[in-house]
């Protein structure tokens, strides 16, 4: 684990804490406060009132504990990339000015209701008429403009670090390729392509390495977002997107497709495996290598090239040349199939081949109506396929 | 004996001649009526859509509906709420209240104007025909599932193929060609109507914020128009506008999308605004603080919001100048929209509150627009859009925006207006369950969709995985939801209950300053019997208090 700014967790968790308490105590009081105002108020007036505050300083205590918790899992406050952390550091800065911004606009609406409520507005003369002042209307006209353009060097700067021009030349090159409902990563400059899953090498403090993407769409707009390695960018079609990032940590990060893209939109999932340059350098090595012939698979082959099946997927090394569907070369080095759909294991592949609408509603790849022991046979071979 | 004439003479008229009537009135108020019962048919659908997606996505990999059937969902959900629920029942209470406000007797154009109510009432049905008659990617019965902006390529005969699209262009393209009748209507009979000395600087703050309204429809919605007809060309005609396939442009659609689209969200916030700039100073006992600067904002709004459409596509790949330049633009619509909001609680300040249901409509619409503005501004620092784009925390900050904020002001337009147009007060205390129930209802339901977003869950998806920490988010939302379908099942039953049972309102049981409250509850078919003359914003109060008249001070 490579991380140069340590972990965030605990110090986010003592400072949540602190809020946490402040807000109960000064809810308490609030709550105090109204009990003391609306005595002779009638009664559902009161209860509601009562029931108005508890519910709130719940919702603060559920918010406050639940801060922590976002830190973890997938959050993106758990920033694992140069580029996530810095849009983290911003989440911060922003989150504090317009915190400040709401605590002071909503204690003052607060504070008016509770200070003029009236009881018996009826009966009792008109309050003093305030027609507006000039002073205070340019004085709440000029505050909010120098708060938006302190916002805005803020964003002009930011926006300038994470561009792709500020990639570092030593990236490594990757094309992702969104179709309907799963990824292609093309790793064009060593020769191979893969689904689904993309292995990326973890650089250390000194040389950060980076990961450049090429982003392509076979069909509609996608969206590609890992949100623990930073913000997302559209696939597409008929345009190239490019974005960047440079991992600090190594792992399995989990994301999705961001762009409503049809029927299976929510299993179009992606995982980005971040290791070390070695573990990468050999899982490179392994995918440029055509599919593997083991005399295992023989008949599962030959099933495989007869069938349709080459029409969609290619296998390296043999004749399917397909390149609708996802590539199989390596199919048992990926963890999962169906675009995150199920564990890439034998019994699942049994049950996708036998008819991926199982798993998958509406999925391009169509049911072809195998017999189960050619559904057996496929699957012998597709396992071979390390 | 002639009381008993009165009550029972309207009920021997035959069922026909009152269809008859109701088919082909001009009269404002009875069109204004009519938008939003017809509204209130929409937000039970609209409702019920939203209800089964939080039914959906009470648990991971729950399967109460299929996938197709959850993207229709959010599909007409959207769609629904946005052309057929609040579009209508602004278009309804401007149509019922600003003649009154203004001193008119009826519409500058009264046969334009029912024109534009059938207009949208069928565009409604032609959308939701398409759940009997569309034939869809799956058959017979598919309502759209292209989510209500549409974005091509999905839009593309490869990619939705049958007509159930045609069914969405159709119908919201008729709609629109109704907002833009109501528009130029409204335009017409503000600019022309008003009473004798009611100039536009004396004109009720609701009665501004639907003249700019009302010139946003104008410049909105012509450009949608033609991008869904070049659309249909696309579909039916072989035209390759937006066919990526054919080297259309995908992003094109996305451009005239929210070209209309931003400043839609303008054309359903600002009447709201224009009920909160009527409900809040009535209730305070005090005039709007700041009258001009309010008018300023109202127009300012109007301009900025045309220029920020592209703050919809900052993860689209545009380039830095152009994502600069809107963000800019889109943190300086939030200096006018604070402007509202400072004036709102200024007015507070010294009032003498009345804790009437409409008002607290109004204060609950001040909490939560102001955190739907705050997380505005969070998604206008552009790679924190790139974050929180198109994620639950997205759907969070619209809700507060179009929910909390717009929907409350409408209810509070409800229980303030109701004792006008019906002659009887709603019920208080199911008002006041039903503003409780929604207000924690919705919080219940939307707070939690932050948390959910800043997970990592998109929007739009039928299904989350398990294991991410976001279980628990969804299932308040869905607890949320259905606290918030009770209260508006409460609402609808005062609605009804106090149509037959409520209180008599009388003339002004508000006691309250603008036109409408000088004539009877319900005003007759001429409105005044004598068209008042105007001296200030505030006539009523004039009248009230001659001795310390309202035209002293502006």
């Amino acid at each position: 684990m490579i991380s140069s700014r340590g972990h965030r967790s605990p110090q986010l968790l003592n400072i949540n804490l602190t809020l946490v308490l402040a807000a109960i105590r000064s809810c308490l009081k609030l709550a105090a406060m109204i009990d003391h105002r609306i005595e002779s108020a009638p009664c559902p007036l009161r209860i509601n009132v009562r029931l108005l505050t508890w519910s709130m300083m719940a919702l603060l205590i559920i918010a406050g504990t639940a801060t922590p918790a976002l830190a973890e899992n997938n959050s993106i406050f758990s920033p694992a990339s140069s580029n996530s952390e810095k849009i983290n550091d911003i989440f911060y800065l922003v989150l504090a000015i317009t915190g400040l911004i709401f605590v002071v606009v909503f204690g003052a609406i607060a504070a008016f209701v509770l200070r003029f409520w009236s009881r018996d507005a009826e009966t009792a003369p008109e309050p003093p008429q305030i027609y507006g002042s000039w002073p205070i209307e340019i004085a709440w006209t000029i505050a909010p403009l120098l708060i938006i353009f302190v916002l805005f060097l803020i964003v002009i700067r930011s926006v300038n670090e994470q561009r792709p021009e500020r990639a570092p030349s030593d990236a490594l090159k990757v094309t992702a390729v969104g179709h309907q409902w799963w990824w292609a990563f093309d790793y064009r400059e060593h020769g191979f392509i893969t689904a689904n899953e993309l292995h990326v090498p973890l650089g250390d403090e000194e040389h950060p390495q980076s990961v450049f993407l090429e982003l392509e769409s076979a069909d509609v707009v996608h969206s590609f977002w890992v949100p623990r390695l930073g913000g997302k960018t559209d696939l597409v079609p008929n345009r190239v997107n490019t974005m960047w990032f440079a991992p600090r940590e190594a792992g399995i990060f989990t994301g999705q497709c961001a762009e409503y893209c049809g029927t299976q939109h929510s299993k179009m999932l992606l995982r980005v495996i971040v290791e070390s340059p070695d573990e990468f350098e050999q899982w490179v090595e392994n995918q440029q290598k055509p599919a593997v012939d083991d005399p295992a698979g023989a008949a599962g082959k030959k099933l495989f090239l007869e069938l349709s099946c080459a029409n969609c997927h290619t296998i390296r090394g043999t004749g399917a040349a397909g390149t609708f569907g996802p590539d199989l070369t390596h199919l048992m080095s990926r963890q999962t199939i169906g675009a995150g759909v199920q564990d890439n294991t034998r019994e699942n592949l049994l049950i996708w081949i036998a008819n991926p609408h199982t798993f998958k509603t509406g999925c391009h790849m169509p049911d072809m109506k195998l017999t189960p022991e050619q559904v057996e046979t496929v699957v012998s071979y597709l396992i071979t396929l390390k | 004996m002639q009381a008993d004439t009165y009550t029972v003479a309207p009920a021997r008229r035959p069922l026909t001649s009152v269809m008859h009537e109701w088919v082909t009135t001009v009269d404002h108020k009875q069109l204004g009526i009519m938008y939003i019962i017809a509204s209130c048919g929409f937000l039970v659908l609209g409702g019920m859509e939203a209800l089964l997606m939080r039914l959906q996505l009470w648990a991971p990999e729950m399967d109460l509906v299929s996938p197709d059937t959850f993207n229709q969902l959010f599909t007409m959900h959207g769609t629904t709420m946005i052309f057929f629920v609040v579009m209508p029942v602004e278009a309804g209470m401007a149509n019922y209240f600003v003649p009154l406000m203004i001193g008119a007797r009826d519409m500058a154009f009264p046969r334009l104007n029912a024109f534009g109510f059938w207009m949208f009432l069928f565009g409604g049905f032609l959308l939701y025909f398409s759940y009997f008659g569309a034939m869809g990617l799956y058959g017979a019965g598919s309502a759209p599932d292209i989510g209500w902006y549409a974005y091509a390529p999905l839009t593309s005969p490869a990619f939705s193929r049958g007509n159930s699209t045609d069914y969405w262009l159709l119908g919201t393209m008729l709609s629109g060609v109704g907002s833009v009748s109501f528009a130029v209507n409204m335009i017409a009979t503000i600019i022309t109507m008003r009473a004798p000395g009611m100039r536009l600087s004396t004109m009720p703050l609701f009665g501004w914020m639907i003249l700019v309204t009302s010139g946003l429809i104008l410049f909105a919605f012509p450009p949608f128009t033609a991008a869904e007809i070049m659309m249909l060309f696309d579909r039916h005609l072989g035209a390759h506008f937006f066919d990526t396939q054919a080297g259309g442009d995908g992003l094109l659609w996305q451009h005239l999308f929210w070209f209309f689209g931003h400043p839609e969200v303008y054309i359903l916030a600002l009447p709201a605004f224009g009920i909160i700039s009527e409900v809040i100073p009535v209730f305070s006992r005090k005039v709007i603080f700041g009258y001009a600067t309010m008018v300023m904002a109202t127009v300012g709004i109007g301009f900025i919001s045309m220029g920020v459409w592209a703050h919809h596509m900052f993860t689209v790949g545009m380039s830095d100048t152009i994502d600069l330049l809107f963000s800019g633009a889109t943190f300086l619509v939030a200096v006018p929209t604070g402007i509202k909001m400072f004036n709102w609680t200024a007015t507070l300040y010294g009032g003498r509150l009345r804790m009437t249901v409409p008002m607290l409509f109004a204060l609950g619409f001040l909490a939560l627009f102001l955190i739907g503005g705050l997380t505005g501004i969070m998604l206008a620092v552009v790679p924190m859009d790139w974050q929180l784009s198109d994620s639950y925390f997205l759907i969070a900050h619209f809700h507060f925006v179009a929910f909390g904020g717009i929907l409350f002001g409408i209810m509070a337009g409800y229980y303030y207006w109701y004792p006008k147009a019906v002659g009887r007060m709603m019920n208080r205390k199911l008002g006041l369950w039903h503003f409780w129930l929604q207000f924690i209802g919705f919080n219940l339901t939307f707070v939690p969709m932050h948390f959910s977003g800043v997970l990592g869950m998109p929007r739009r998806v039928y299904t989350f995985e398990a294991g991410y920490g976001m279980e628990i988010w969804n299932q308040l939302s869905t607890i949320g939801a259905v606290v918030t379908g009770i209260s508006l099942a409460i609402f609808v039953v005062n609605l009804i209950y106090s149509y037959f049972r409520g209180r008599e309102a009388g003339d002004d049981p508000w006691n309250a300053w603008t036109l409408e409250w000088a004539t009877t509850s319900p005003p007759p078919a001429y409105n005044f019997e004598e068209i008042p003359t105007v001296k200030s914003r505030r006539p009523l109060w004039d009248l009230k208090h001659p001795d310390d008249p309202d035209w002293k001070h502006e």
